[in-house]
């Protein structure tokens, strides 16, 4: 794909996030949907592209009443989103297209309107995971940082410091879920969810949802907001099954995406002025930064717990407060654009200051799959 | 009140060895007969070579202790918790998910690289689970 041939023109989270129980799942879909239609300045007749997650693409278009000439249900968990904005991207480019919504929503903690996740019993995971008591993301996604800890050298602190430095940024964020400062040990103490991992090294559980508008850079001139530019786009997918990974000592699927969408951008590390790494749980930041070639995994610990990522930190990292401290619906992928968006328009409110380069890094299900956009706002 | 059962493994044409193996005392894998290569989880063809020729041979039940959780909350189905979810590494290469029995569930206990032998747990008359032990000394 050709850099900057594509813009984001429209953005928006729904209007309330957090806990939303007069909402099914739909309409926190619809809410995004037209608060990103009217950020745009745009009607629901001009989208003629659809994409979504979980929900299926011809529920949203039927429950927008848009009939579209391209639609996309990659469904792939969290990164969904990610993976949208590069199909889009590219859909655009050989016209199929003009104008793409990419609709996110998840009634993740009022449970409205949101149909039960499920394992089948025949399935590989059903068969050869579900037997031994994995029972939700706590008790799957952390499985591989304890041999990630021993392999690379990092310490319980290092990855608590995690959930700290997010913890600053969150507090600069009014919609943010958690805004009370952390400390390291506050980390440690909280209550035991799956060893090593505690309260606090785990994302929210909220209600939500986000959307995106995607047009041609040249039609994105004529649009009410500062356009965001394509840089550079990434995908990949591993494995549905965490015990399958080819290692735990990083992710193929990050290492395949990632670079690929530095390779597309023709940037370097040291041009990147802001990042978002989709942070689950508290270690794929680290994963993230070692994988994405930022520096080499066992730096990763103490990179975060030196301050490096935190407000003034030279790479500003998950500004938001991540899926940690800002919000986690369920596929916080959306959130982690919406921010990358907000910090290239220079709206964000804790704003990296002339950041011009933003990478957004994104995971689904447990490192089953990787999406990885980067953001420019200049051409 | 009757305890919620564990979730049950419902075999396929293609898993149906495995779980016949488990019954009689064998863990099975299997070895492309092309490239060499073992696997699991089972399939009919060779994942690495794309090879229709493949063998199922009984493992050693030798493995080694790769990563796990010890969870807390919230515990599934048929499970006290907290108990520990780990990733063991095979001795003839593939990795599988188990739980490590006849051991306390602790991060002092449970050590990475250990070594563990293959224990198996019926759970009905059609369905015996592959779990691990630390491997005597």
């Amino acid at each position: 794909m050709r850099r900057n041939q594509v813009a984001v023109v429209g953005a928006a989270e729904t209007t309330k996030l957090g806990v939303i129980p007069d909402m099914s799942q739909i309409q926190l879909h619809a809410d995004a949907a037209l608060n990103a239609i009217a950020d745009a300045g745009l009607k629901l007749s001009d989208i003629d592209g659809i994409a979504t997650a979980v929900e299926t693409p011809q529920q949203i278009a039927h429950y927008l009443g848009i009939t579209p000439t391209w639609a996309d249900g990659t469904s792939v968990g969290g990164c969904s989103f990610m993976l949208h904005v590069r199909h889009a991207a590219a859909a655009i480019e050989a016209g199929l297209c003009k104008t793409v919504l990419i609709t996110h929503a998840e009634s993740g903690k009022s449970m409205i309107g949101k149909p039960p996740r499920s394992i089948p019993a025949y399935s590989l995971q059903g068969q050869f995971e579900a037997p031994f008591g994995v029972y939700g993301p706590p008790s799957m996604f952390p499985i591989p940082v304890l041999r990630f800890m021993k392999t690379h050298g990092i310490t319980h602190e290092q990855i608590a410091s995690v959930a700290v430095v997010q913890r600053e940024w969150a507090a600069k964020n009014p919609r943010a879920m958690m805004k009370d400062p952390i400390t390291v040990a506050d980390v440690l103490n909280s209550r035991m969810i799956a060893y090593p991992f505690r309260l606090l090294q785990c994302c929210l559980v909220t209600d939500g949802g986000g959307a995106l508008i995607l047009t041609s850079a040249e039609r994105a001139k004529d649009f009410p907001q500062k356009p965001v530019y394509i840089l550079g786009t990434g995908e990949s997918v591993e494995t549905p099954m965490v015990s399958q990974m080819e290692t735990f000592d990083s992710s193929r699927a990050f290492k395949v995406a990632g670079p690929l969408a530095f390779k597309e951008a023709g940037i370097a590390h040291k041009d990147v002025d802001h990042l978002m790494i989709y942070d689950a749980f508290a270690h794929l930041p680290l994963y993230g930064l070692g994988d994405l070639g930022f520096m080499p995994f066992e730096e990763t610990g103490k990179f975060i717990a030196d301050g490096n990522t935190r407000p003034g930190g030279k790479l500003p990292l998950n500004t938001n407060g991540g899926g940690l401290s800002y919000m986690h619906s369920g596929m916080y992928g959306m959130y982690a654009l919406q921010e990358s968006v907000r910090q290239m328009r220079g709206s964000a409110p804790a704003q990296v200051e002339g950041a011009k380069i933003s990478v957004c890094h994104g995971v689904g299900g447990m490192f089953a799959a990787s999406g990885t956009i980067i953001f420019t706002n200049e051409k | 009140m009757a305890e919620a059962a564990r979730a049950r493994p419902m075999p396929t044409p293609e898993t149906q060895h495995f779980w016949d193996g488990t019954r009689a005392g064998e863990l099975r894998l299997q070895r492309c007969d092309a490239c060499d290569q073992v696997y699991f989880p089972p399939r009919p063809f060779c994942p690495a070579c794309g090879s229709r020729k493949v063998s199922v041979f009984a493992a050693t039940g030798k493995a080694t202790l790769y990563s796990y959780v010890i969870n807390h909350r919230p515990a599934a189905p048929g499970f006290t918790p907290p108990y520990a979810i780990a990733v063991v590494t095979l001795a003839e290469g593939p990795r599988m998910m188990t739980n490590i029995v006849d051991c306390p569930q602790t991060p002092e206990a449970l050590v990475l690289d250990m070594p563990l032998q293959v224990k198996f747990e019926k759970l009905d008359d059609a369905i015996t689970l592959p779990l691990f032990a630390p491997a005597k000394a």
